[in-house]
């Protein structure tokens, strides 16, 4: 593993990692930790930090939703001219272009259901490319990012042992 | 009742004393832990449950399940370069603290004696004491990486021995033994016919270098009996499940003993422990990056808060010389203050006692609390 995918993947366990533990755990020092980190972010692989919330503890818990998208290219427009198109609005989380039965898969987030579905009625669906929109509501979530929404499993370990 | 005279020989284990210390504190952050903090992987416990729900709940082989056995022979021969016979040489035990139990039982006569490298895992010198053997203590060195040289074995008086036991990487040191620095053992125990039971238990957790087992080294696999198992590795420590590998005669002489008293070992974690050789690589893979940082990180701490600590190489631990005089008074005050276990190295017998275990198999958050707490204490 090199030294910047060893970086990317401690960053993506904890982005909160100091630059001196990164350091410490790979067996590197700070300057170069630094320097990597700040290439890693000028070259666009490392895009952003943020924090992962358990909505549901929030005093106003958001509304999430997963929206398939169906489009109908035709010689002018691409895939790329329509997501960027997408992509602008702020509540749009994340969008991507899958296999399968649809083209986009897009998340987005909202106050309120009544405001996500007027976003995706008013906002999204008018686009002209796009043909359909099927959306579903996020009910429950159990883990995002590979985190665990649970209350985690307590260590039952002997506190000391051989 | 009065206990028999062999087994009150032994003491209580000094780790004991800790244990309950620690059991009367909340909320300690325990870095005194001789095993795993992962789960064993998801393919073995889901292997050993369909065992279950199959109903297959009764005796194996008194050896093991053939199926174990072959599995076990095909990893320790790709791995390790370990060539043993799956009918002949190989036997599935009980965690592989029943294999040095079996070993000193059916090998050692009394009076025989047992060198044994410390500091060491607590059950060595009782395992030799209840077979009626003598010990004598081989304290390592911490000028030496705590590793056995032929000049220590023979100052320590080896020679006279009939048998000698040892772990690489070491609990509770971390130490580690190259093919080459092995080569030194090797020739001590061919020269003076010693036996040898190679504890390898953590073979897959060994950092900077290859492991390799003395087994492989001219002359030896005739005098050696290796012991592994799953506790460490694939961090299936409640399955209790190891084996032995070793010369046919010496096999049969522990099996002997294993189907009178054991019969055979559990046959649930024999389950998990097949579908872990199979299909259970990358898990380890996953555990064992993330030991390595964690030592990283602890070895590096420790340099900076000017502690003496020696670049352990193996197994989940770093032993670092105490920085009081008393390793049980500073373990005791450390717990007391800042609520943090370490195991104080008196507790492994001679040689580390002005050490302290400090086990890294704690997830990164707390190891840093923790390492926070004790350089707050040390200033």
């Amino acid at each position: 593993m090199s030294s910047h995918d060893e970086i990317v993947e401690l960053l993506r366990e904890n982005a909160r990692y100091s630059v001196e533990d990164i350091a410490r755990q790979t067996g590197s020092d700070r300057e170069t930790v630094g320097a990597a980190i700040d290439e890693l972010e000028a070259d666009g692989v490392i895009r952003g930090y943020k924090a992962v919330v358990d909505r549901e503890q929030l005093d106003d818990e958001r509304v999430r939703a997963v929206v398939e998208l169906n489009i109908t290219l035709d010689r002018e427009t691409s895939y790329d001219d329509v997501a960027r198109r997408i992509a602008k609005f702020p509540k749009v989380d994340s969008l991507h272009l899958v296999s399968g039965d649809f083209d986009f898969m897009m998340e987005a987030e909202g106050d309120s259901m009544r405001e996500l579905s007027n976003f995706i009625s008013n906002k999204v669906a008018p686009v002209p490319e796009i043909t359909q929109t099927v959306t579903h509501y996020v009910m429950t979530t159990y883990k995002e990012q590979g985190i665990e929404f649970g209350d985690g499993d307590d260590d039952d370990r002997l506190s000391v042992s051989p | 009742m009065k206990p028999a005279e062999r087994v009150e020989r032994v003491g209580p284990s000094g780790i004991r004393k800790f244990f309950e210390l620690a059991e009367e504190m909340d909320d300690i952050i325990s870095l005194g832990v001789g095993e795993p903090d992962f789960s064993a992987p998801w393919a073995a416990r889901e292997a050993a449950i369909a065992s279950l729900e199959q109903g297959k709940t009764s005796y194996t082989a008194n050896r093991g399940r053939r199926e174990l056995r072959e599995e076990i022979a095909t990893a320790m021969r790709s791995r390790y370069d370990l060539d043993y016979d799956v009918d002949e040489e190989i036997l599935v035990t009980t965690g592989a603290s029943e294999g040095l139990d079996l070993a000193f039982r059916a090998l050692v006569d009394p009076g025989d004696t047992v060198a044994v490298a410390q500091p060491c895992y607590i059950s060595y010198e009782p395992g030799v004491i209840f077979a009626d053997g003598e010990v004598c203590s081989v304290s390592t060195r911490r000028e030496d990486e705590f590793k056995l040289t032929y000049d220590l074995l023979r100052e320590e008086g080896a020679a006279d021995a009939e048998m000698l036991v040892y772990c690489y990487p070491n609990n509770p040191t971390g130490a580690t033994m190259t093919g080459e620095e092995l080569e030194e053992v090797a020739e001590f125990a061919r020269e003076h016919d010693l036996t040898v039971l190679s504890d390898e238990i953590y073979a897959g957790l060994s950092y900077e270098h290859d492991h390799t087992s003395i087994a492989t080294l001219p002359g030896m696999r005739e005098r050696t009996i290796v012991f592994n198992g799953f506790s460490k590795e694939y961090a299936m420590t409640g399955l209790r499940l190891g084996y032995a590998l070793g010369p046919p005669e010496a096999i049969t002489a522990m099996n002997r003993i294993h189907q009178y008293t054991m019969l055979s070992a559990p046959t649930t974690a024999q389950y998990a422990a097949i579908e872990a050789l199979r299909s259970c690589d990358d898990a380890v893979e996953e555990m064992h990056k993330k030991y390595n940082r964690r030592r990283q990180l602890v070895l590096s701490r420790f340099d900076e808060m000017g502690i003496d600590c020696f670049r352990a190489k193996g197994a989940f631990y770093a032993f670092p010389a105490c920085p009081w005089d008393d390793a049980d008074e500073f373990a005791e005050a450390l717990l007391e203050e800042t609520g943090v276990a370490v195991v104080p190295g008196t507790a492994f017998g001679d040689g580390g006692s002005d050490h302290l275990r400090v086990s890294y198999a704690t997830g990164i958050a707390d190891l840093k609390e923790a390492l926070d707490r004790i350089e707050r204490f040390i200033q």
